[in-house]
């Protein structure tokens, strides 16, 4: 049974009316151990699923879905309590701003003694020695002396670390990393993604890594899901997804990255935007930018096909030379 | 500061040779801040930027590469005139500027020109694009109105953005779209030298690819010359033809692109790159990992200022600075290059 079961997700702001639909129809499993990888650009919806999960929308963004089971509970009809209960011990999040994620009022050790308070009941003494043990567990020097500082005492890569550590003070089923590097330098990067992925191998835990740049993916996630405007659009194992793109839209992502593009002049990009709430195209939302794009593309909307790999929204998936196929 | 450091034959051959004509030389530009630590503790110096010496050749495109903190913005801040350097020479289309005087520096000023990393900071929210971008030609030539808005117009045109647009205000935009505004702004007075600061890491990577042809086509068309500020190495390999690597306030390597991402020597350079995730296996290099992060500028290490952090540092790295010397076609500053060099395969 997988760890995490969502299907068709949706996520809506806006009056009733005229909803504005940030995430339309996600669905998503993932099993123990698993990490996967979420990539898309900004606006694709990405982190909005995420917090979805998290319980994290609030009025007046509304949630639907055909289920959302967690270890084989149903957290739609959880109650709050026992809600609050698997959030922030079951799943945690980590977020891109280190910095404005933790409170600037308050220590370190205070911050994470909170979390180890409320949700496994230690205190004082205990509280802080487990404290500690965290901080030496994400490599933070000198975790005796860090447990008293504020978060402006350290630097980008070290508030990162405290995240983490915060975010697996009850060792987590899964940890949900929204851009954990995106603002950090390379060489902290490569710190920060070698801990998380160590520490995921120790603690069995799934890993959901939401980010915008693919190279982080193909080097540590066992999956990914290509999501273009609030929707999936392609799910793959992660080598094949690399040199295979089935989507598009992926091929085009990939194409874009210059080390795509070695000794050429040009970087290939897609014309145009993504688009936005109003002017989403009738059919496939991808079809005014695609290069392949048929006239059945224009009036109907692509289901999820199945291809070797996983799955991808398209009528005519592209084979393995990167050509579309008129199959379907 | 010193005249005549420009004249100073032994330093001109600290930066390498080049067939072209150099449209900047920077000779050993300084830039050291004082500032304060608290009552009675008097005041401490913080070198940002420290006897950095390179040549931008007209219509080529110079990277600087770093992480945060390493002097990468305070030096575009000194090639843009911004601020005066505390130290060194730094001559802009072979006129010395320390020694300027008022009217060659009002001359100077809009052949260079920059584009900052956040179009959303960048542009001012209550100014239409046109106005905005009319301003430069309003303050620096004689040109009517209506001529004014003709050349705005086509330079509208030339970075992507549509006739409609002269009239709207940043907030109608998306950031690739404002990135293009910024371009145009930087543009408008066809400048000699345009310094970019991160001008693609605000964006999403298709739209990075949009912006990173449109600096390509820009300085095909017009020759300008790019400094161009990155952390992103595969940004940086696509658009330079020279890189300097620099490391808390200093140049560690510098030269040709070819040279240095064919055989990077410093282990900056190299941590640098194996740092940087790759999408094949093939391209992916073994890791170096580097510990800690960059160390306080205001207790600066002894020596190197890498050995922190270098997995290859010994005694000599901790006791001297080491200094650029000429090294397989390029600069490098480290004393241990030709025994780590030989000791592995890069």
């Amino acid at each position: 049974m997988a760890l995490l079961d969502m299907k068709n997700l949706s996520v809506e702001f806006g009056s009733s009316e005229n909803p504005f639909r940030a995430v339309t129809g996600v669905s998503l499993s993932i099993e123990r151990g698993e990490i996967v990888g979420i990539v898309g650009e900004s606006g694709s919806g990405k982190s909005v699923t995420m917090l979805a999960l998290m319980g994290l929308i609030d009025a007046p963004g509304r949630v639907h879905a055909d289920a959302l089971e967690f270890d084989g509970k149903n957290v739609l009809t959880m109650k709050e309590r026992d809600k609050r209960q698997l959030i922030g011990r079951d799943i945690a999040m980590i977020f891109q701003d280190a910095l404005s994620s933790l409170n600037p009022a308050y220590t370190v050790g205070a911050q994470l003694m909170e979390t180890l308070k409320l949700h496994q009941g230690l205190s004082g003494r205990a509280a802080k020695a487990r404290a500690q043990q965290l901080l030496e567990m994400v490599e933070i020097p000198d975790a005796p002396s860090r447990l008293a500082a504020y978060p402006h005492q350290l630097s980008g890569g070290m508030s990162q670390r405290v995240m983490i550590a915060m975010a697996l003070a009850c060792n987590p089923k899964l940890l949900i990393a929204d851009e954990p590097t995106t603002a950090l330098d390379v060489t902290v990067q490569a710190q920060i993604m070698e801990l998380l992925v160590n520490l995921q191998k120790q603690h069995d835990m799934a890993l959901i890594l939401i980010t915008h740049d693919l190279a982080v993916v193909a080097e540590v996630a066992h999956r990914v899901a290509v999501m273009y405007a609030g929707e999936v659009v392609e799910t793959s194992q992660v080598p094949g997804i690399f040199s295979a793109p089935r989507h598009p839209y992926t091929q085009a992502l990939l194409a874009s990255i210059p080390e795509h593009s070695k000794g050429a002049d040009r970087l290939a990009t897609l014309p145009g935007v993504v688009p936005g709430q109003y002017d989403r195209p009738t059919g496939c939302l991808l079809s005014p930018r695609c290069p392949y794009v048929q006239d059945r593309c224009h009036s109907d909307h692509p289901t999820l096909f199945a291809t070797p790999n996983g799955a991808a929204r398209c009528f005519f998936p592209l084979d393995d030379a990167g050509r579309p196929t008129h199959v379907q | 500061m010193s005249n005549n450091v420009a004249n100073d034959v032994t330093q001109a051959d600290v930066t390498q040779p080049s067939p072209e004509k150099p449209i900047l030389i920077a000779r050993e530009l300084s830039r050291h801040y004082t500032v304060s630590r608290g009552f009675l503790r008097g005041h401490a110096t913080v070198k940002a930027l420290n006897n950095v010496s390179f040549e931008l050749i007209a219509g080529k495109t110079l990277a600087v590469v770093g992480e945060s903190g390493c002097g990468k913005s305070t030096l575009a801040r000194q090639l843009t005139l911004i601020e005066e350097p505390t130290g060194g020479s730094l001559q802009i289309d072979g006129i010395e500027i320390a020694s300027a005087n008022a009217a060659q520096l009002k001359a100077i000023r809009p052949k260079v020109q920059m584009v900052f990393q956040s179009p959303y900071a960048s542009l001012n929210p209550r100014k239409q694009i046109g106005v905005m971008l009319g301003e430069p030609l309003k303050l620096n030539t004689n040109l009517d109105a209506a001529a004014r808005e003709e050349k705005v117009r086509a330079m509208m045109t030339k970075v992507g953005l549509r006739p409609e647009h002269y009239h709207r205000y940043p907030h109608m935009f998306s950031g690739g779209q404002r990135q293009r505004i910024a371009i145009a702004r930087a543009m408008m007075l066809q400048p000699a030298i345009v310094v970019a600061d991160e001008p693609t890491s605000a964006l999403d990577v298709s739209i990075q690819a949009q912006i990173l042809n449109l600096f390509m086509d820009l300085q095909q068309e017009l020759g300008t010359a790019y400094v161009f500020i990155s952390h992103n190495l595969s940004v940086v390999e696509h658009v330079a033809d020279d890189v300097m690597v620099m490391y808390f306030g200093s140049t560690v390597e510098y030269g040709s692109k070819t040279a240095l991402f064919a055989k990077p020597l410093h282990p900056y350079t190299r941590a640098l790159m194996s740092a940087t995730p790759a999408i094949h296996k093939a391209d992916r290099q073994i890791k170096i990992k580097l510990v800690g992060e960059l160390p306080s500028p205001l207790k600066p290490p002894s020596g190197c200022t890498f050995h922190t952090r270098c997995p290859y540092a010994a005694e000599r790295c901790v006791a001297e600075v080491p200094q650029l010397r000429p090294l397989y076609e390029r600069l490098v500053a480290c004393h241990r290059v030709e025994e780590i060099y030989s000791n592995c395969t890069v």
